[in-house]
């Protein structure tokens, strides 16, 4: 398949394809899969009695009854038994995508399924399935290139349920932030057609110039703090942006007692009401143009720490307001969802900023961020955990909340 | 016996007394002093609708503001400095409002400031005395640097080792008060001191000087181009905020007509 070429000027005669989504029912049950495939990881139900791997999620064993289903990372390999494509679906979102290919596949964890096929899935091939959230944010099969590392991007099936920055154009919200170069690098070497860094207080110094050295990067006044700097750059960008990586922060230590509440309140301004303010003037436009082509809007993502879920007592202001932009961003993922637009979460552990200095390493740098990000946004995902640190804490949630609150008082 | 607001309002209504307005607009893009970020930082100035003749007020338009004390062209009271913290009446609520309308004497520093550091000295002020007279007790000195006319980061130029504005060195503020009894001491710039006057003995004489005698501070000043060096009436009555260190307020002046 030819790799994407970049998108033409938009004919003004023509209107702008409203969004369509995929069926986006799903049962209890069957948000297990949501939540791997969240993460990006091949997860099956398996009975925890008889160990036999199940698709879709049922509500008991269909081999034993069992009741006692877990959720267990499965072989990903799999064999396709049939495959076909739909030239004229009866569903309005496919039939705009098609020709779409579909296929019957015998899974190397035991099950059969239908899924979404790659163009080299043909009868007797072997391919690699992919848990991946479809436009509709539920988890679907597809079954792309055996071989790990292939770029699945040719296939516009991958592409649709994917925000690979590919001819996109992305806006970084704060040029200060410590990710900010090595996201720009990133995300022009992932062939973003152009990348916006916005710059609050303008006034203070800032050097511009080397991250304006690379093609299609530029810095624009952009403060999220004030209503007329956002609703000024929604004026002149609202149409022009296809992905958002939002990386506004301020960080200020201080306990629940001792913290300044002044620095509490900076930090909800800096990561939960500026962020608002920017989804409301950005985010209608975005929603609406979800389905404009193959490069039309895409992804949100934010810069989060991982003390959103896990507050540090040391950082409870801050921790709090990271918690706040976490809940929000859930409501923000659903109105962005009318559009099939993403929103991918990364939870980071300490930075490698200033404000982090006398933390232990390791420390999350400005690449970690952008791989991550990058990644993710190619993957399609909600949710990622950038340094160990936030994986282990990940882990640890997952295990003992409680014990994590605890230890969370040493730091 | 005339009254003599009579004769006031008839001059200005004749246009021989002029306003001149001396604020800079409260915007939210407004450069703020800018301290180690270990230290509290002022808000900066937000305004925010709640409603522009629309769903949330369909006939009315109206703002929440939301600014320090010390945003915009701005009123500093003895109370903002710890020299001045046990004087009475030194907060803005408090202070006699018989000092909001005093006179003032503009020195003209315009060309000297193209040094961002420039320093105000008791020589530049005795120069200026030689032409123009002794500054009397109780008036305004304004520091006219023109620097009201930069814009953003000119405006602030702020380096790696801080801000870079020009403001009175520590030997002509202790002078001015002391010597002169002035009133207060206005600039265009951010701060009543100069950029670097952190660095100067004492660190931030105007702030030390002014406040310890119970003296005003007036900063980002603007149009102080349109004064006479002397003539010129200001008035400046910052907003009655409880127990308030200064206030964003509107500074006008009166000016007799030239010629």
């Amino acid at each position: 398949m030819a790799p994407l070429q970049p998108p033409r000027r938009k004919d003004p005669l023509k209107r702008t394809r409203l969004p369509l989504l995929p069926p986006g029912q799903r049962s209890r049950a069957a948000h297990h899969l949501t939540a791997a495939a969240a993460e990006g990881r091949f997860a099956l139900p398996r009975c925890a009695v008889c160990g036999a791997f199940h698709f879709p999620v049922r509500e008991a064993c269909p081999d034993c009854l069992s009741a006692r289903i877990e959720m267990v990372e499965a072989p990903e390999g799999a064999t396709v038994l049939s495959q076909t494509t739909a030239e004229v679906p009866a569903d309005n979102y496919f039939r705009e995508r098609a020709p779409w290919r579909v296929g019957l596949v015998k899974m190397d964890a035991g099950p059969t399924a239908l899924v979404h096929l790659h163009p080299e899935g043909i009868a007797g091939s072997r391919l690699r399935l992919v848990l991946m959230l479809d436009r509709a944010g539920q988890a679907v099969l597809y079954a792309g290139p055996e071989q790990k590392g292939a770029d699945p991007m040719t296939d516009p099936q991958w592409r649709e349920m994917t925000a690979d920055p590919l001819h996109r154009r992305v806006l970084i919200t704060d040029a200060r932030s410590f990710a900010a170069p090595a996201l720009v690098k990133a995300l022009v070497e992932a062939g973003a057609r152009e990348v916006r860094l916005g710059l609050p207080e303008a006034w203070k110094p800032f050097a511009t110039e080397k991250l304006t050295a690379l093609p299609g990067v530029s810095v624009v006044p952009l403060d999220l703090g004030s209503e007329r700097s956002v609703a000024d750059h929604a004026r002149d960008y609202g149409g022009k942006t296809e992905i958002v990586i939002n990386t506004a922060d301020h960080m200020r230590p201080g306990g629940a007692l001792g913290g300044s509440i002044t620095a509490t309140r900076d930090a909800m301004e800096a990561v939960v009401f500026g962020p608002m303010r920017l989804a409301q003037a950005l985010a209608p436009a975005m929603i609406g143009r979800g389905a404009d082509g193959p490069t039309g809007a895409a992804a949100w993502v934010n810069l989060l720490s991982v003390h959103a879920l896990a507050p540090s007592p040391a950082l409870a202001g801050w921790s709090a307001a990271q918690a706040a932009a976490l809940a929000w961003s859930h409501s923000l993922r659903a109105d962005l969802a009318q559009g099939g637009v993403k929103l991918l979460n990364l939870f980071c552990g300490p930075a490698d900023s200033d404000w982090f200095q006398t933390w232990p390493q390791p420390k999350v740098g400005g690449s970690a961020v952008a791989t991550a990000a990058v990644s993710g946004l190619k993957r399609g995902l909600e949710e990622m955990f950038v340094g160990d640190v936030a994986k282990d804490v990940q882990a640890r949630l997952a295990a003992n909340p409680k014990a994590v609150e605890r230890e969370m008082r040493q730091g | 016996m005339t009254n003599p607001l009579t004769l006031l309002v008839s001059a200005l209504g004749s246009g021989a007394v002029e306003v001149v307005d001396l604020t800079q607009t409260l915007r939210e893009d407004s450069p703020t002093i800018v301290l180690p970020p270990e230290f509290g930082a002022s808000a900066p100035v937000r305004i925010e609708r709640i409603s522009r003749y629309d769903a949330n007020g369909p006939a009315w338009y109206w703002n929440n503001l939301n600014f320090g004390e010390h945003t915009g062209t701005h009123f500093d009271a003895p109370v903002h400095w710890f020299t001045g913290r046990d004087l009475p009446l030194n907060t803005v609520d408090t202070l006699p409002v018989a000092d909001m309308i005093a006179p003032a004497c503009v020195i003209d520093c315009s060309a000297e400031s193209a040094d961002p550091d420039f320093l105000l000295t008791i020589a530049h002020v005795e120069a200026w005395e030689a032409k123009h007279g002794r500054i009397p007790a109780r008036s305004w000195v304004l520091m006219r640097t023109d620097w009201s006319k930069r814009q953003g980061a000119a405006y602030a130029n702020l380096r790696d080792d801080g801000a870079h504005t020009p403001g009175p060195d520590a030997a002509v503020m202790r002078w001015l008060v002391d010597e002169r009894g002035i009133l207060g001491f206005g600039t265009e710039t951010i701060g009543t001191d100069a950029g670097q006057g952190g660095h100067l003995t004492p660190p931030y004489p105007a702030h030390h000087y002014l406040h310890g005698a119970g003296r005003y501070g007036l900063q980002c000043l603007a149009a102080l181009d349109r004064l006479p060096p002397t003539g010129a009436v200001i008035l400046a009555a910052p907003l009655k905020v409880h127990e308030g260190s200064g206030s964003p307020l509107r500074v006008l002046a009166l000016i007799p007509k030239e010629g």
